[in-house]
């Protein structure tokens, strides 16, 4: 099981903060979770698919689509960050 | 920071602050969202980037989250070292990589309604200017 958070416009366009999800097998791409979040609805698939901009991290580090997710990972989906 | 080394030459700061005009829009009210525990990391990250970088002696970063208003401080960025000239650089190279990877989001309160703030190229662009740059040389 890992834990998926959504911050920023992602919470207001998707309708959820966070959510525990069951990763179907092992090595388990960001690229592949994207994928198969991009399936779930017209919103997902406008910020999940080929031309949103998300960016993830996981367990607190940056990570790329080719990034691996484990079991137990906390991944973060956000847009582009405009602190300072 | 001041007192901390006595061969402390140069303190140099940055103060980021609300300002009640954005692209076009008049902002009467910010918030910051972050994302607690990436957040703390990112800026940890961010200084211990600048410390081996440049010769300072220390780098503090405070950043305000929730609701703000205009003028308000929203980040202080503060650098000691022996010399300006490194201390200076490192308060401008933590600014830039702060803006580009620290997990803060702000969100406006405009005339026209509220608005998640957008990523700007302009601070990807400053960013990239602190790219150490390996030469291919053969020799």
């Amino acid at each position: 099981m890992i834990k998926i958070l959504y911050f920023a416009r992602l919470k207001e366009s998707l309708g959820k903060t966070s959510e525990d999800f069951e990763l179907p097998y092992a090595n388990f791409t960001v690229a592949t979770l994207m994928t198969l979040l991009s399936s779930r609805g017209e919103a997902w698939s406008r910020e999940f698919g080929k031309s949103g901009n998300l960016r993830a991290a996981i367990n607190y580090d940056v990570a790329l689509e080719s990034s691996v997710i484990r079991d137990g990972d906390e991944v973060a989906f956000f847009p582009p960050v405009t602190g300072g | 920071m001041r007192q901390r080394r006595r061969d402390t030459g140069a303190v140099v700061s940055f103060i980021g602050q609300v300002r009640d005009i954005n692209d076009g829009s008049n902002v009467s009210a910010l918030t910051l969202e972050h994302y607690p525990g990436m957040t703390e990391k990112a800026l940890e990250n961010i200084v211990a980037q600048a410390k081996q970088r440049w010769d300072i002696f220390d780098a503090l970063v405070i950043h305000r989250v929730g609701s703000l208003q205009p003028t308000d401080q929203i980040v202080l960025v503060v650098v000691s070292g022996a010399h300006r000239g490194e201390a200076f650089s490192a308060c401008e190279f933590i600014m830039d990589y702060l803006k580009t990877e620290a997990p803060f989001w702000k969100k406006e309160n405009t005339s026209a309604g509220e608005r998640w703030v957008d990523a700007k190229s302009s601070d990807d662009a400053a960013r990239e200017r602190w790219t150490i740059k390996s030469s291919s040389s053969g020799e």
